[in-house]
């Protein structure tokens, strides 16, 4: 299955996110790397390479990386340029927002879909309407 | 392991890494609230408060008598610092500044330093810089102090003794964070400001420009000894 790492500043936004996506796809493996210590904001690189790790090892078709703002993608960035090439081909990191691509791409990888086609699921969602059609 | 000798030529070692990480963190320390300010007009408010933190951890490692061997050289005082500044600071200015310690760090090696070996340390902080936050001169931020002084490195060549070399890079790295005030800033938290932006230093160039001021005022405090 593929696995999902959430990037993001703030540690309660990854933790009540990462509730969100399971709440949708209990089985899919999720991972997060929000805030510094202290409680401080931020995105922190070592933080990022850990949650990487964790979620290649708990997803075996690969991993979805989501972003929220600025830094993040430098610590990602940073993080991804600490791993064995072999482990970089295994992850994607998509512009999706965080929140409705991650959830999207969740019940994509819950119901078996490649890398690629969790992608996709990520990006429909980011661009899906969210307005009630009447 | 012996630092190497320091000359008025300057061979810039170890001793004057160390100064260097010394003076930088008080200067921070001292410069806080100041930097936090610059950031809170412009950013997200926190740059003082976590490059504080990660100079902090920087002294406890230098006071730290088990890390002798991180001190052995230069190039492993850089790369220990960078990777404080990785694990402590965060955010952008975290990634920036720590990718530039390590790569000036692994390109000096265990060389002592002149003039020469300083365009390199700038160079490699540089492209470390540029290759992971894509900004160019102009874009309001660190750059804009960063360029200028290895430029000014540069024009000095190796023929200038490395105290008046690095004030001058200094001097360049001053002028270049003061000009960026006017600028719209087109990275990094203050670009969503837009036009808003302009009026306010940059603080990741002022932070660059006080790291600067410290490297030349520790070559120099090295030259005139102790």
């Amino acid at each position: 299955m593929v696995g999902l790492v959430l990037v993001a500043h703030s540690a309660e936004l990854v933790r009540g996110l990462a509730a969100m996506v399971r709440q949708a796809a209990p089985a899919v493996p999720v991972e997060g790397a929000g805030g510094l210590s202290h409680g401080r904001l931020g995105t922190s690189a070592p933080d990022v390479a850990a949650a990487l790790a964790r979620a290649l090892a708990a997803g075996e078709d690969g991993v979805l990386v989501f972003l929220d703002l600025g830094s993040a993608g430098m610590a990602v960035e940073l993080a991804l340029e600490t791993l064995e090439p072999g482990d970089r081909r295994r992850i994607r990191v998509t512009d999706a927002p965080i929140v409705e691509g991650a959830v999207h791409a969740a019940i994509a990888a819950a119901a078996g879909d490649d890398l690629d086609a969790v992608v996709a699921a990520a990006d429909l969602g980011g661009r899906a309407p969210k307005r009630p059609a009447g | 392991m012996d630092a190497p000798a320091v000359g008025v030529r300057g061979a810039l070692g170890a001793r004057v890494v160390e100064r260097w990480l010394r003076l930088a963190a008080a200067a921070i320390h001292e410069q806080r609230d100041w930097l936090t300010a610059l950031d809170a007009a412009i950013g997200d408010g926190d740059h003082g408060i976590n490059l504080d933190r990660g100079f902090a951890g920087i002294l406890a490692d230098l006071d730290d008598p088990d890390r002798a061997g991180a001190r052995a050289s230069s190039g492993t005082l850089l790369v220990a610092a960078g990777r404080r500044v990785l694990g402590l600071v965060g955010g952008a200015s975290g990634a920036l500044y720590g990718r530039a310690l390590i790569r000036a760090g692994e390109r000096l090696g265990d060389d002592a330093w002149g003039v020469e070996a300083a365009v390199a340390g700038f160079d490699a902080a540089l492209d470390a810089v540029v290759s992971l936050g894509h900004a160019t001169v102009g874009d309001k931020t660190l750059v804009d102090a960063l360029a200028p002084a290895r430029d000014a490195l540069r024009v000095a060549g190796p023929g200038m003794d490395l105290p008046t070399a690095l004030r001058r890079a200094a001097d360049a790295a001053e002028g270049g964070a003061l000009a960026t005030v006017p600028l719209v800033a087109r990275k990094g938290r203050a670009s969503y400001l837009g036009e808003r932006s302009a009026g306010h230093q940059d603080p990741g160039a002022a932070s660059t420009a006080m790291l600067v001021r410290c490297l030349a005022d520790a070559a120099a405090a090295e030259v005139a000894g102790p």
